[in-house]
């Protein structure tokens, strides 16, 4: 019976070719070309060991040196009393740039995400500029604006929240824009035949659709930002960056693992909060847009 | 006559005081959160130390400080005060040092993802709830993960820096790690998705669990995984453009010096080199994923 079917499928080889091409495609594992690409990747990995000069002895001592570093930072904890204070202050310092960074970031880039959006913009000259602008604004990293503003304000958390602030403006209206185009388009026809103007159609047809994923991207944002916030004090830009810097640097190693411990706890009690809090505003909905 | 029945106000009363109560409690709910959210603003501000008046003050600092970075300030008397875009060649003096770096840039975040996938791929199939039954072993690998992308890069970097000694190396090995933890838990979460059938099917006929993986989850996972992690190499590329502020090699040890050093025209040459190189692989990466995706749905 199978014998029969299989003879048959083979005298007709050629026509089902012909009818399900798809299906005599190579499939992806066996093609030349992915042989190719592959080969291609490893050679780059190969020149990138090579050029970056990576060599097993280095990595041998690094991982002993690394070894007895562990050893020495158990058990985590500070000097003194005194000194858990001053790293408990800091930490309040780090949500307290990365709570403030993330709002005016979040303000900021609401304007942007209309005019980024191909739905909401005035015409396509703002939109590409727009666009093209946030992109600029993301390719730079949150801590080489901590290091610009620190030349700009002077050294403390002032300078962190105003790098937070810049470097979330570019993600912030890039996800908006994103969000204002998934949106429904039939609550903006309504106002259209309702004789709503431009305005109107924002205010009525798309805020109130965007709103609730914006909501919950500031908190997705606030989250992370925590942790950004946790090292802009590398470059003096407050924060509990700057002692954990500093203990690294005069190698004292249960103060470090100390803190690493207290941005662990604090970054697990705000993935908490804030996730209670995405469920209150919008809630069993996905974020994703 | 109207078309919509009118209630007589002895049975509307209660419905009335049913909506305004609805109303009430909304509007207090609001109330509520808006000033929790204010309170958290004021006490923000005073620990950030922030003013007001200081921040209208620094913003117009932030603009003149852009508009320094596009003017020649030092070098041959001809050239001082003149906009940089008069003379390319004098501005981006240090082209071929900085496309240099750029490259060593480039190669720290692919070396990086490379190593750091390969560990993810090693580790998420045992922190996935439908493959592993066994909870302390699940819990372990999930916390690791967990461990590994919470601690930030540049603390990994700063730490490696001391053991292995200045150079591309610590970089690397720090890209790695943060992009073992953040993979490794996008790859446990899309074999968690996967049909089950396979599985079962392979269970069935005698594989083993290591079989069981590599015929019946990897094929469904594959495309998933490379998009991911084309992904993870465009987040390293900006990752790896700040190495170099802790010594771990690339752009960023020029990047730093410039900036601290006010020379201003090479800040504004490295910033737009790097922007330049990050807009580029976005959008080869973008161009990549959407294929592979495109391939695994024709399928």
């Amino acid at each position: 019976m199978s014998e029969g079917l299989r003879q048959s499928a083979l005298t007709d080889l050629d026509g089902l070719r012909a009818r399900h091409p798809q299906m005599f495609e190579a499939p992806l594992k066996n093609g030349a070309p992915t042989i190719g690409v592959a080969l291609l990747l490893v050679a780059l990995f190969i020149l990138g060991v090579v050029r970056l000069e990576v060599t097993p002895l280095q990595i041998l001592n690094g991982l002993g040196q690394l070894g007895t570093f562990v050893q020495f930072m158990l058990p985590p904890m500070a000097k003194s009393w005194a000194q858990a204070w001053l790293f408990l202050q800091a930490l309040a310092e780090t949500v307290a740039i990365a709570l403030l960074g993330t709002l005016l970031a979040a303000t900021f880039a609401f304007p942007f995400g209309f005019l980024s959006a191909r739905n909401a913009t005035i015409n396509r000259v703002v939109q590409f500029i727009s666009r093209r602008f946030l992109d600029s604004i993301r390719g730079v990293d949150t801590l080489i604006w901590a290091l610009i503003w620190v030349n700009v304000v002077g050294l403390g958390p002032f300078a962190g929240v105003l790098a937070i602030m810049t470097a979330d403006v570019g993600s912030f209206g890039k996800i908006f824009s994103e969000a204002i185009e998934a949106a429904d388009r039939k609550p903006v026809e309504g106002i259209v035949a309702s004789g709503g103007s431009r305005l109107h159609e924002i205010r009525f047809g798309l805020i109130p659709q965007v709103l609730p994923v914006m909501l919950g991207q500031i908190l997705y944002f606030f989250e992370s930002n925590t942790r950004s916030a946790t090292i802009i004090g590398i470059v003096g830009a407050g924060g509990i960056g700057l002692h954990l810097s500093e203990q690294i640097r005069t190698l004292e190693w249960q103060s470090v693992s100390f803190i690493v411990l207290m941005i662990l706890v604090l970054v697990a009690i705000i993935d908490f909060l804030s996730g209670q809090l995405r469920f209150a505003i919008i809630g069993n909905r996905s974020t994703a847009v | 006559m109207t078309a919509i029945p009118v209630l007589p106000e002895a049975q509307l009363a209660p419905l009335k005081r049913a909506y305004a109560d609805a109303r009430a409690a909304k509007l207090r709910q609001g109330a509520l959160f808006a000033a929790a959210l204010v309170l958290a603003i004021l006490v923000a501000g005073r620990v950030a130390e922030v003013d007001l008046a200081r921040m209208g003050a620094n913003i117009g600092g932030f603009f003149s400080y852009f508009s320094r970075i596009f003017v020649f300030d030092s070098g041959s008397g001809a050239l001082q005060g003149q906009p940089v875009f008069v003379d390319i060649r004098e501005w981006f003096w240090g082209f071929r040092k900085w496309l240099r770096l750029l490259g060593d840039t480039l190669l720290i975040a692919y070396v990086g993802t490379i190593i750091g996938a390969t560990l993810g791929f090693l580790l998420c199939f045992s922190a996935t709830r439908n493959l592993v039954s066994n909870p302390w072993a699940r819990g372990l690998a999930k916390r690791m993960l967990e461990f590994c992308r919470t601690v930030p890069e540049i603390v990994f970097a700063l730490i490696f820096v001391i053991a292995f000694g200045l150079g591309p190396l610590p970089g690397v090995l720090a890209l790695a790690i943060h992009t073992l933890g953040t993979l490794g838990k996008q790859f446990s979460e899309v074999v968690e998705n996967i049909d089950m059938k396979p599985v079962e099917g392979a269970i069935a006929s005698g594989g083993s669990w290591v079989q069981m993986v590599r015929f019946a989850v990897v094929p469904q996972v594959l495309s998933n995984f490379l998009s991911y992690m084309l992904l993870r190499f465009e987040i390293n590329v900006r990752g790896a453009s700040i190495m170099g502020f802790v010594g771990a090699g690339g752009i960023g040890q020029d990047l730093i010096e410039a900036i601290r050093k006010f020379y201003y025209t090479d800040v504004s040459a490295i910033l737009l080199m790097i922007i330049a190189t990050v807009m580029l692989v976005d959008m080869l990466s973008a161009n990549l994923r959407h294929r592979i995706l495109g391939r695994e749905e024709r399928r």
